[in-house]
């Protein structure tokens, strides 16, 4: 009896194992259209529905926590807000003489093609309805999908409501069902951001560190590219003419602000990024959903 | 091994459910200490010591699909490290048994760690290339802490829902008449 106890416990515990070794198998070797896919994407069209529904009647008790660790981190942030507000505003100053200046440069080159908002990317607003429950800061879903023109691949930015500057990129729509939509963040390990600062001296691909979704880290800087603590990196768009080689980010886009750069001037140089947006408190999404300006 | 009853398989599948949906519509953007709790796990280590190592290694791989589903991630991974702590938790009640209050707390902060470092772990394995920071170690750490404060709660919780329909155990049985005036066997012989 006993023994047929632990056998059968043991049976049980193997199958258990297997399976899920046959699955992670199954669902890296198979494309996105693939079965495996396509259950996650029906279960996800079930689920959003109820994951909308317990977002908003959980809302106060997230709003109660949120006001408790806001009002205790507020007092430390004061120092910080108001000598990142004077930075801004000596930045304004100058871009705005740079704007007035590259408005003109444009309609005579005839090169005023660049969206002065983001009206023409077809910005949709979404809430977000779900986070993944890791460490990893991997995905999030939000509460619109296909019927609103959500499709995959396409930019999602945010801002996470601590600031008129808190905003910026914050992923791409990685898979779409009729009413909701999983965006990857651009702190998920697999995501990668071609990138530059907005004096394109600096260009580079954004990339996560594993656990902390307040560091990013700029790859392949060039050593003779010039970074500098301060710099306001960018997404940098399409380069290439070739149609077989897009991005889905559209230019200009911010991302972050580099804090430190490990081995400045070396081949390997690494610069770190603060992403403008904090992803752990974003409530609300715009998903640009058309392309523009080329990009595509 | 106990038998498992339809009742038992229907309130584990509805905890599982809500659960996951729970967690991932609301627990996950509560953020408190820089980390938010994870129930999944407390919940999988709770159902490994209410109902034994067999059930809790299944209800762990059960919520860690439904996890990989609903959130599309790697279909098989949090189901492979929710096993393991369903198991683990499941084998702890099977041989030790133990009864002191604050067992819940230290089995949801192992259960915790064990998901979180396995995780990380797999993730590795898959071919993630970046490094591992101080801060994802402190995190870990305080995701630990977190839920080892929050599990007991948890674990009342889980009892309280399951209790109806778990099967009786003869050991517990026999404790229950010890303690509460009833003679021991050895007395009668």
């Amino acid at each position: 009896m006993y023994d047929k106890t632990v056998r059968r416990r043991r049976a049980v515990l193997g199958l258990l194992v297997v399976s899920s070794l046959i699955l992670l198998t199954a669902y890296f070797g198979e494309r996105s259209g693939g079965a495996l896919h396509n259950v996650q994407r029906g279960i996800l069209e079930v689920v959003s529905p109820i994951q909308d529904g317990a977002s908003r009647a959980l809302k106060p008790v997230r709003d109660l926590f949120g006001w408790v660790g806001d009002t205790v981190s507020a007092k430390g942030d004061l120092k910080d807000t108001r000598a990142e507000r004077d930075q801004w505003r000596d930045e304004a100053i100058r871009n705005r003489t740079a704007a007035a200046q590259n408005d003109q440069f444009r309609a005579l080159l005839f090169l005023d093609k660049q969206p002065k908002s983001l009206k023409p990317y077809g910005p949709v607003a979404a809430n977000v309805i779900g986070s993944s429950p890791t460490l990893w800061y991997v995905k999030i879903t939000i509460n619109k999908g296909t019927s609103s023109g959500i499709h995959e691949n396409q930019a999602v930015i945010a801002s996470d409501g601590s600031g008129d500057t808190n905003a910026g990129l914050i992923g791409k729509i990685d898979s779409a069902t009729g009413n909701a939509a999983v965006v990857r963040l651009i702190t998920d390990s697999t995501s990668a951001v071609a990138a530059r600062n907005v004096d394109n001296t600096v260009t580079g691909l954004v990339q996560p560190t594993p656990g902390n979704p307040r560091d990013l880290i700029m790859k392949y800087v060039a050593k003779d590219q010039p970074v500098a603590r301060g710099q306001i990196i960018t997404t940098s768009g399409t380069t290439s003419k070739r149609a077989d080689l897009p991005d889905v980010f559209p230019p200009d886009l911010p991302i972050g602000r580099v804090t430190r750069v490990d081995d400045p001037g070396a081949p390997d140089q690494l610069p770190h990024l603060r992403p403008f947006v904090d992803i752990t408190r974003v409530q609300y999404v715009q998903v640009l959903t058309k392309p523009a300006d080329d990009n595509r | 091994m106990p038998s498992v009853s339809p009742q038992l398989l229907l309130r584990a599948a509805v905890l599982g459910v809500a659960v996951v949906i729970i967690q991932v519509a609301a627990v996950s953007q509560v953020v408190i200490f820089g980390t938010s709790a994870d129930l999944t796990p407390l919940v999988v280590a709770a159902v490994g010591l209410l109902c034994g190592s067999v059930a809790g290694a299944t209800f762990g791989f059960a919520v860690g699909l439904f996890i990989d589903a609903a959130l599309v991630q790697t279909m098989g991974l949090t189901s492979l490290v929710f096993i393991v702590a369903g198991y683990g938790a499941g084998r702890l009640r099977e041989l030790r048994d133990p009864q002191a209050m604050v067992v819940p707390m230290f089995v949801g902060a192992a259960a915790t760690a064990i998901t979180t470092f396995g995780y990380g772990l797999m993730n590795f394995m898959l071919g993630i290339d970046a490094p591992v920071s101080f801060l994802l170690l402190r995190l870990i750490l305080a995701t630990i802490v977190l839920n080892a404060l929050i599990s007991l709660p948890v674990f009342a919780l889980v009892r309280r829902w399951l209790s109806p329909v778990l099967p009786d155990d003869p050991r517990r049985r026999r404790r229950r008449a010890y303690t509460t005036g009833g003679l021991s066997p050895l007395s009668r012989a």
